[in-house]
This record gives structure tokens, C-alpha cells and sequence, in this order.
């Protein structure tokens, strides 16, 4: 990942060609009864081939409503997107017609849902659904179809998976479900694999089977990877950049390492202290006061300055912008010049200091 | 501390200034004996019982007065289903249990209604739990309406109200709260409504149902915080039941793991997670992904699924997954005799035939022990913590929605 074409970032990696997916300024607004409800506020970020970022935040911060932006499957209205431009491959994908879209979808970029329950069809077995999408993207036989999916259930760890093919998805546990999902997503391999929430509905063993067959799966087929998740656990793990969202914004980006052991946005440090650990026994957790703004009355300034302990003047007038920061690795006047502050109050933590804990 | 409502209202102070100081000695309040939940599975055209799903298979434990005791498994494993029978919301199958003494199965009317105020329950689902057509008032004043007598008057509207409101102000929720809905609140506020309500009734026990899980994780510090400090105001012993490990070793003095309806190790959090002795709770610790991206656990996948309770393997329960049996070379006691539950040692309670034989390189690998200090994030070490309310208590934000 690459933030802005900036050769400096200290997170970007080589400069390895175009990006396979760049998200310009994004907004994706939500029209309901009461207002507009801004689910996704301008964000910018882009993945290369192969590579893998993370998207994290809370609940509402946003980060699933921009993987089904890129998909386009929100209704629109209400949804509507009124800036913005996604590229993948350089192609707008926000400019092409539903037919064109239609291609796209599960051809080249391809998306594992959070619920493997719902997400299923009840009353087709695996092998249908999975042969539906090979056969309609890669126009195969019914034949050659079915034995496509047995052999993409193979691929994903599932045993005996000619008996499994025939079966309903009820038959199947959460695990199993989930591995099937992942074969659907994989069946017409894809460049592109977005994996919303792929294991919070699962226990932790289970979750690391999937976390294990994701990256297994994606050295394998050298699919990029973005991975939508709040568990920080699960990104530190799995992905090599990342991208922290509050309240429709981007307030943080960079490598994991770095973003997770020298958090620079007071949201991100707040966050991570509150994961309760071994060496935090016996003394309070830290806690991130307040809640998340109400999407309605969005305070001005920035989004978290009601719930920041180190808000200072600027913060409640001004509205700090990733893109303006330079590195843009946080959008926070603790580091950036805010108008009429000439020297932000913090500095950029070194990167030899980070290296040197490594 | 006590409540500082300012009109006099303490509603633990007795009790708190009673059991001062029992809390460090190791007396059981809660004994649990061959603990056994069965749900009958009926079929056919008579509705004939054709088999049971095992939810909970022989569990025997006891929780001090005063800790926190963590029970830990995977879905299906039976903990919730132990919660809830031992705090008699469903009869047990078999078994034994007592509160402070007191046979807890096989009471009735009065008896049981007097045991229902000393034990009470905090349940995972903040939505779910609260009924919605109810104003809180109701939601927690249902319960002390049902448990009033002539020494407390709860029957009293107006007694009852203002020990709602104390209550609501000991959760660091608003007095006036009292009058609104449930779905006026968000997901962090609703689960302090729930304690509130368990807690109104002044129980020794509560029984913790997956309290936080539904929880974001700057809010789930908020409850977790909050379940500590209650817990010495009103002198509260928990059995803290929960799936997500760091929570569980965050809270927790000792701890038992679940697999299948039984007990496959209980221990000291400390010596548990950092010494576990069952190849379970070497698997299940080494899954857990860590937020710090040093540390690199050598995983220990497990194979499968959890088995059904419905036909739980013979022998051994966690023989068909096992990768000690595996590495042992599949010696037979592991699939025909069932392992005791025995002491390895201070305390240390494993299920497992070959315990002793798990390498103490792979449970160096699979659970290593991160470094204590946390890299400075320059220049604050950490974000200084948020306001608290004069009771020490962080005053919760008080944006709510339909305000």
C-alpha cells in the first residue's frame, strides 16, 4: 500500500508499478429519514498487486460500507456516492454500467462475508453455488463447473469434498461454512480478495484455521489482499499495512508494525490500550471516554476531539486531513501545523527507535 | 467507596463492612459437584427420546468467596449452559451445587426464591436481555418488586426508585435514566443496565455470561473496569464466563477451561496461561492472535471441528483432535479411558493421561511470553486517563441517542 505517490512514506514499500486498486476521496452518504448520514467521509487509499492492508476500526467507523462501495452493492438511493473514484486496474469501476460491474464482481475481485450463515443460500447445495459463479464468469459446462467447485473445496482444506458438494449449507458447521466461502471467492481467481470480518463469527481455533488457509490461499494465488477487520489481533498477523478508520475517516496509515507499536493518533493509542492483556492485570484498563459521534451532528474539527484527552485548540475548529499531512500517516494537529499553530505540539516518533524494539 | 448519591444511600455498606477482608482467604462460596445438563433429543412420530446432547457431562468445581473464577471454551463447549443451570434458570440433570452451604438444586417457591436474590446473572446480549417495552425503572425494580418484604419495602414505589436510581449512578449511568427505554441507550450503556439489574438485588454471586463480548473494545474496557471496581464496592464473586482468552486472563484469578462439557484444566490465571498443561489449552492459547506484531506464537492448528455433544468421542473427549496423542504415537488410554480430572501440583487440575509429557518447548513456542514493556509511543508513554466522576469511576459519555 501507498498512500499518495509520495516516495518518502516511510510505511511504502518499493514502488512496484501501478496499484491494483486506488480509492480517491471516497464518500458513500446514506439518505434516511432523519438526514445524511456520512458512512464513508473521503478516504484515499490503494493496494498493489499482491500485497495485503488491513482495514480496522470499531463498529461505524465506515470500514464495511467502503468494501461494498467497491463493490457497488449498496442500493443506491439511499446509498449515493457523490465524489470518489475506485480504480482497479486503472478503470473506474464507479463508471461502469451494472453489466460491466457484473463482470467484475467475483471475477476479479472477489469478497468473503462476515456471516457465513447468512451469507449461504439455504436451499441450493455448495457445489450450485459455487459452479453458478465459475459458469457464469468463465462460461465452463455445467460439468466442467461442478468439478471446478469440488476441486476449489478441495483447495480450501474441506475433506471428502465430492460428498461435500452435494450438500446443503446447513449440513456444514460455522468453520466448514466458512471455508466454502472462501472456495466461492476463490473459484474464479481473483486479483482482488476483500475479506470483511472473515472470522468473527468463529472460535479462536477455528479462526485459526481460516487465518491460516487466507494467507496460505493468498501466497498461493498471489491475490491482493484487503482485509476488513476490528480485531487488532487478527491484523497484526495478516497483513503488512494498515488503514484505521473513525467515524468515516481515515485518522491513521502505515506499516503494522509501526502503526501498532508506535501509534501516533491518539484514537489508534487509545484503542490499544484498551485491549485488556497479561501485563495489564491488576491495573485499570485504559478506556477511550465517550462514544462515537452521532452520524447526524458530527462535531466540527475532528471527528474524535470530543473523546481525545489531548484535544487542544485547533481540534475543535479545524478538521485535520490525512492527505494534508505530510508523511500522510496521521491526520491529527499533534503533528501537522494546524492554521495559526505554526509548530504542532508532538514529533513523529523515529523509525530506528521502532526498528530498534523490533 | 460507597455510592455518594448524597441522600444517604449505601445499599452494600453492611454486608461490605461485614466480609472486609474475607476476601483473600480461600473459602468456597459456590461448590459444584458432578454438575450434569443433559437436553433430551426426541424423534420420530412419537416424539420418542432417542438421545441426549450433552451439554455440560460431570463438571465439579468451586469458586472463593471474593474472586473472579474465568471458565473458557469454544462454542458449544457447555459454559454458558453450567451458568445458567448452576444459578438454577433450568434444572440440572445431576449433580450437586451450594451457595455458601446453602444446596442450591431442588429448591422450591420460597426457598428458592430467597437463594434467587443472593445469585443472579449478567447476560451477554445488551440488546436481547433488556425488554423493550419497559422503562428501565421497571427493568430493574421488576426484580426487587418480586424479592420485597417488610424489612427491605421494596414493595414501596418510591423506595424502590431511588434504590433503581443508586443503582444506576453505581453503573455510571444518570439518575434520571430511570425513565427512559432501552433502545435509547447504545450497546455499552444497555450492559451497565443489565448489571445494574443483577446487582439492585445485593447478590453475593453473579454469574457473568459472556458479558463484554458483544462489545466493541474501547466500551468492553469501560464494562470490564466497571465489573472490578463493583466487585470490591459491593464484595461480588464472579464466575466470568467467557470465549475471548485475553479477557479471561485479564479478569480472572483462576481459571477453568471447558471442551466438550467437561473440565479439561483449572489453575491460577498466571500458572495457567503461562504453563498450561492440556494439550487443549495449549492449542486454544497458542490461536490467539496477538496485537503485538513481536510476537510470533508457533500455532498449534487444530484439526476439525468440535465434535457433537451429541456423541462425544469415547475416552479421552479431545482424542480425535489431539496433537500430543499424535506425536505419542496414539496411545490407547486415549481413546478408551476417560481421564480423571487430578492434581499436577499446587492446585493445578488437568484432564489428560500423558500432561506431563507436553513438551515444555512447544508451550514455550506456542504461548511465549511477550516482554512486559510497552514500546513508548513518543513522547507519552500512554494517553492519560479519561475523567472520572467523583466515585473514581470514568464518567461515561452521556451522548445518547433519541436523547
Amino acid at each position: 500500500m501507498t498512500l499518495t505517490p509520495d516516495p518518502a512514506h516511510p510505511a511504502g514499500s518499493v514502488a512496484r508499478g501501478r496499484p491494483l486498486l486506488e480509492v480517491r476521496d471516497l464518500r458513500t452518504y446514506f439518505h434516511v429519514m432523519d438526514g445524511v448520514v456520512r458512512a464513508v467521509d473521503g478516504i484515499s487509499f490503494s493496494i498493489r498487486a499482491g500485497e495485503t492492508l488491513g482495514l480496522v476500526g470499531e463498529s461505524g467507523c465506515g470500514k464495511s460500507v467502503t468494501s461494498l462501495s467497491i463493490m457497488r452493492l449498496h442500493d443506491m438511493p439511499p446509498a449515493e456516492i457523490p465524489t470518489g473514484e475506485i480504480l482497479f486496474e486503472g478503470r473506474d469501476l464507479l463508471a461502469l454500467s451494472e453489466d460491466e460491474m457484473r463482470q467484475v464482481r467475483g471475477n476479479d475481485i472477489a469478497m468473503i462475508f462476515q456471516e457465513p450463515m447468512t451469507s449461504l443460500n439455504p436451499v441450493f447445495t455448495v457445489g450450485d453455488q459455487i459452479a453458478e459463479a465459475v459458469m457464469l464468469h468463465q462460461g465452463l459446462s455445467k460439468k466442467a463447473a461442478w468439478e471446478k467447485a469440488v476441486e476449489s473445496l478441495k483447495a480450501v482444506g474441506i475433506n471428502n469434498p465430492e460428498r461435500r458438494v452435494k450438500q446443503y449449507p446447513h449440513e456444514m458447521s460455522g468453520g466448514m461454512r466458512q471455508r466454502v466461502m472462501i472456495a466461492m471467492a476463490l473459484s474464479c481467481d481473483p486479483k482482488l480478495l476483500i475479506a470483511d470480518e472473515p472470522t468473527t463469527a468463529l472460535d479462536v481455533t477455528i479462526q485459526a484455521q481460516i487465518l491460516e488457509l487466507i494467507r496460505e490461499v493468498q501466497d498461493r494465488t498471489g491475490a491482493a489482499l484487503l482485509l476488513i477487520t476490528h480485531d487488532l489481533g487478527v491484523v497484526a498477523e495478516t497483513v503488512h499495512d494498515i488503514v484505521v478508520m473513525y467515524a468515516g475517516r481515515i485518522v491513521e496509515q502505515g506499516g503494522v508494525n509501526e502503526v501498532l507499536l508506535a501509534p501516533k493518533h491518539p484514537y489508534t493509542e487509545g484503542l490499544l490500550a484498551s485491549i485488556p492483556s497479561k501485563g495489564k492485570r491488576g491495573e485499570r484498563l485504559n478506556v477511550i471516554r465517550g462514544t462515537v459521534p452521532n452520524p447526524f451532528n458530527m462535531p466540527p474539527g475532528c471527528n474524535f476531539a470530543p473523546r481525545c484527552p489531548y484535544a487542544f485548540e485547533p481540534c475543535t475548529e479545524h478538521d485535520p486531513r490525512i492527505e494534508e499531512a505530510d508523511p500522510p500517516d496521521v491526520a491529527c494537529w499533534l503533528y501537522t501545523a494546524a492554521p495559526g499553530i505554526s509548530t504542532p505540539p508532538r514529533v513523529r516518533p523515529r523509525l530506528d527507535l521502532i526498528e530498534a524494539v523490533r | 467507596m460507597t455510592l455518594e448519591t448524597g441522600a444517604g444511600a449505601t445499599p452494600a455498606a453492611p454486608k461490605a463492612a461485614a466480609a472486609a477482608g474475607a476476601a483473600t482467604a480461600a473459602v468456597p462460596l459456590v461448590e459444584i459437584e458432578g454438575l450434569v445438563k443433559y437436553y433430551p433429543i426426541v424423534g420420530g412420530f412419537l416424539r420418542r427420546h432417542i438421545g441426549d446432547v450433552k451439554a455440560v457431562d460431570g463438571v465439579s468445581f468451586e469458586v472463593r468467596r471474593g474472586e473472579v473464577f474465568g471458565l473458557v471454551g469454544e462454542s458449544g463447549c457447555g459454559k454458558s449452559t453450567l451458568g445458567k443451570t448452576l444459578i438454577q434458570l433450568q434444572p440440572p440433570t445431576a449433580g450437586q451445587a451450594s451457595l455458601d452451604g446453602v444446596p442450591i438444586f431442588g429448591k422450591r417457591g420460597k426457598e428458592l426464591k430467597k437463594l434467587r436474590r443472593r445469585m443472579q446473572i449478567i447476560f451477554q446480549d445488551p440488546v436481547g436481555s433488556l425488554n423493550p417495552r419497559m422503562p428501565i425503572s421497571d427493568i430493574i425494580g421488576e426484580g426487587l418488586l418480586a424479592q420485597a418484604d417488610a424489612e427491605n419495602h421494596w414493595g414501596d414505589r418510591k423506595i424502590r426508585d431511588k434504590r433503581v436510581a443508586d443503582y444506576l449512578q453505581a453503573v455510571g449511568l444518570r439518575r434520571e435514566y430511570s425513565r427512559r427505554y432501552p433502545h435509547e441507550f447504545s450497546g455499552g450503556q444497555r450492559q451497565r443496565i443489565g448489571i445494574a439489574r443483577a446487582l439492585a438485588l445485593d447478590p453475593d454471586f453473579v454469574v457473568c455470561d459472556e458479558p463484554v463480548s458483544a462489545l466493541d473494545v474501547s466500551i468492553q474496557s469501560q464494562i470490564l473496569n466497571l465489573l472490578l471496581d463493583l466487585r470490591r464496592e459491593f464484595n461480588l464473586t464472579y464466575l466470568f464466563i467467557a470465549h475471548n482468552l485475553s479477557v479471561v486472563q485479564y479478569i480472572s484469578d483462576r481459571v477453568g477451561v471447558m471442551y466438550l462439557g467437561k473440565l479439561v484444566e483449572l489453575s491460577e490465571v498466571e500458572e495457567l496461561y503461562l504453563h498450561p498443561r492440556h494439550p487443549y489449552s495449549v492449542a486454544l492459547l497458542s490461536a490467539v492472535p496477538d496485537a503485538d506484531p513481536r510476537i510470533r506464537k508457533k500455532r498449534l492448528v487444530l484439526k476439525g471441528d468440535v465434535p457433537s455433544p451429541a456423541a462425544p468421542p469415547s475416552g479421552c473427549r479431545f482424542h480425535t483432535r489431539c496433537w500430543l496423542r499424535e506425536q505419542l504415537g496414539n496411545p490407547e488410554n486415549c481413546s478408551t479411558i476417560d481421564p480423571d480430572f487430578r492434581d499436577i501440583g499446587g492446585g493445578h487440575l488437568v484432564a489428560c493421561h500423558w500432561a506431563e509429557k507436553v513438551p515444555t518447548s512447544v508451550v514455550a513456542s506456542a504461548v511465549p511470553t511477550a516482554e512486559e514493556t510497552p514500546v513508548a509511543a513518543p513522547p507519552a508513554a500512554g494517553p492519560p486517563t479519561a475523567p472520572q466522576d467523583a466515585a473514581g469511576r470514568p464518567t461515561e459519555g452521556s451522548t445518547t441517542s433519541g436523547a
